[in-house]
């Protein structure tokens, strides 16, 4: 089977595995990526032919392009010897189609001409077909990529490696840009990086004929990139304020601004811990970030003061009206745990997936405090990757479920470690603001 | 909110979600205040996707649901859909198509038959947000 070069992006590197197996799920392609390194831009795949290449990046963020691979070395002369070594064979077959060259390099450059005269060392393919540079029938690409600067400035930079490939396909890299925050009409302080809002949606495996629920929306940034990929996207959340936006700045406008209506199923307020979907109603996939309470404290519906509604009877007003029928009524709410809200999340993961679906959440982690022990986990989930995104100070994971073929019904789901479940007083809150400054917490 | 969504939503009091009262929620009676609005907003037909949502649709709840918001020309039970793709099935699944994800419900009110707790539709969006007495 022939060998294909896959070129990544050199960014959220522990991403870019996790994405590309699920493509492969999505693609039903069976490869190998054992030898994916997070250190290199570059990944050998081998697979059946072109359309396989094709079909594996055509949704990637994470990936560039993907090439036929014709020769690799870590010289101009040593990737002659290996191309004519490895590919002489495919020469005759590009005699005629028009074609250009290109070059990319990593940590380098070269000026036109350099490249020019590197063109030109290739004439022993025979290649006869008119050069044309737009619209080529084939493309063939030299990558190079130099050592990391690590001496001093003044040694030349050391070639690496060097690649020579014909240009099988491209990812969706570009869309980053498209639904890049600053372009998009109605955002908020929960927005999600567009990039990894994406990315965890092609890990979620979202597609058409799927629905794909966030319940903790906010301003909807898994949602439209859930609907971009094809999935009907349903979202919900506690803030009503943030599913409803402005007039003129919402969640629908921002359909409206993506023109993907036709993938925007609904939007409803509610409490994740009294979630209105019915048990048997099953979701292909539920992406989001959960609350964690960094700003604000978690709440959920209820009341700290226990007494107030012990006879379970609406609040009446002096006027005789019912308090809760009002529309300004705010229903009251109570501090809950992060923790609790995650073990609730995988049990309604584990209650309304289908069999094989996806549940992917984000969770921040204090780093030092970072192990096992603190990726929730539950009997009918499958945990199958665990993504970092690191910063200064902090961390978050994007966590990713499966949800295991069932064997009957869900009928005794609620799994019985969940009584007598304690949960640390140390929330994720105390560390995080720890780590600023000593008075931070007041701010709380 | 769309008809589809109706098909899945239950009453979200968590004594009612043991009984089966609590499901499908009813649009029977409405309130001065938020009279019941319907209205029709194109969507892509994708008879892949009604096809592929077919099976988790609550037939018995939906006929109330249509019922209730005077659509009473559905049949009695779940159409038997073997191909989404071939001529036979286009109209029937460009009618479930119209039904489930055209109808807008723009306001209006839902009701839940076990604790009577009416839940707001407002500028199409549903708020299932319960008041201090409903939460245990
Ligand atoms: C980290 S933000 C996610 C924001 C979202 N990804 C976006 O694009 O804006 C967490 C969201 O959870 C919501 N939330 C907090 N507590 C909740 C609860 N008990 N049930 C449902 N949503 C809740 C907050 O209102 C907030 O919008
Ligand atoms: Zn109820």
């Amino acid at each position: 089977m022939p060998e294909y070069l896959v070129l990544l992006a050199q960014t959220h590197e522990s991403f870019r595995k996790a994405e590309l197996e699920a493509l492969a799920v999505l693609e039903n392609i069976s490869v190998d990526l054992s030898s994916h390194d997070e250190k290199s831009p570059f990944l050998y795949v081998t697979l059946q032919d072109d359309d396989e290449a094709k079909r594996l990046i055509q949704r990637s963020i994470l990936a560039r392009a993907v090439y036929e691979l014709w020769g690799k070395a870590d010289s101009e002369n040593a990737l002659h010897e290996d191309v004519r070594h490895r590919s002489s064979s495919r020469f005759e077959k590009y005699k005629t189609p028009s074609f250009k060259f290109d070059f990319i390099s990593h940590r380098g450059s070269r000026t036109k001409s350099q490249q020019r005269d590197m063109f030109e060392s290739f004439d022993y393919l025979g290649f006869d077909g008119p050069i044309k540079m737009r619209d080529p029938d084939e493309i063939f690409t030299i990558i190079e990529e130099y050592e990391p600067a690590y001496h001093s400035n003044t040694d030349p930079p050391r070639l690496s490696h060097i690649f020579f490939g014909r240009f099988i396909g491209e990812s969706q890299r570009d869309v980053v840009d498209k639904y890049d925050l600053k372009k998009r009409r109605y955002i908020g302080t929960t927005s999600f990086d567009a990039e990894l809002a994406l990315i965890s949606c092609n890990i979620a495996l979202a597609g058409p004929q799927k629905i794909v629920y966030d319940p903790f929306a906010g301003t909807g940034s898994f949602l439209v990139a859930a609907s971009h990929f094809g999935a009907m996207a349903l979202g919900s959340d506690i803030d009503g304020r943030q599913i409803r936006g402005k007039k003129a700045r919402n969640i629908t406008t921002n359909y409206d601004q993506y023109k993907l209506q036709s993938f925007f199923l609904d939007t409803f307020v509610g409490d994740f811990t009294h979630n209105p979907i019915r048990a048997s109603f099953k979701l292909d996939a539920i992406v989001c970030d959960p609350p964690y309470g960094v700003r604000e404290g978690l709440k959920v519906l209820g009341s700290r003061d226990t007494e107030r509604y012990a006879d379970k009877k609406p609040t009446v007003l002096e006027n005789g009206d019912l308090s809760h029928l009002r529309p300004d009524y705010i229903p009251p709410k109570k501090p809950y745990h992060f923790d609790a809200l995650l073990d609730d999340l995988l049990e309604f993961a584990a209650r309304n997936l289908v069999d094989e679906g996806r549940l992917c959440c984000w969770m921040p982690t204090a780093n030092e405090d970072y192990g096992e022990r603190t990726i929730p986990k539950h009997p009918e989930l499958e945990l199958i990757s665990n993504c970092v995104q690191e910063f200064n100070r902090w961390s978050r994971r994007l966590l990713t479920y499966v949800r295991k073929v069932r064997e009957g019904d869900d009928a005794g789901l609620v799994s019985s470690h969940r009584e007598k479940k304690v949960y640390s007083q140390v929330q994720f809150r105390d560390k995080y603001f720890s780590g600023f400054s000593a008075t931070a917490n007041s701010v709380v | 909110m769309k008809l589809l969504t109706a098909n899945f939503v239950q009453c979200s009091v968590k004594a009612c979600s043991a009984t089966p009262k609590c499901f499908p929620l009813h649009f029977d009676q409405q309130t001065a205040d938020v009279p019941l609005e319907l209205a029709h907003e194109d969507v892509d037909f994708s008879p892949e996707f009604i096809y592929n949502i077919l099976p988790r649709i609550d037939w018995p709840a939906l006929l109330i649901t249509a019922r209730e918001l005077g659509n009473n020309m559905l049949p009695e039970t779940t159409p038997e859909i073997e191909n989404p793709n071939a001529p036979e099935n286009e109209q029937i699944l460009r009618d479930l198509h119209t039904l489930l994800l055209e109808t807008q419900i723009i306001q209006g009110s839902m009701r839940c038959e076990n604790c009577n707790h009416i839940y707001f539709i407002r500028d199409s969006i549903p708020n299932f947000l319960l008041p201090g007495h409903l939460v245990q």
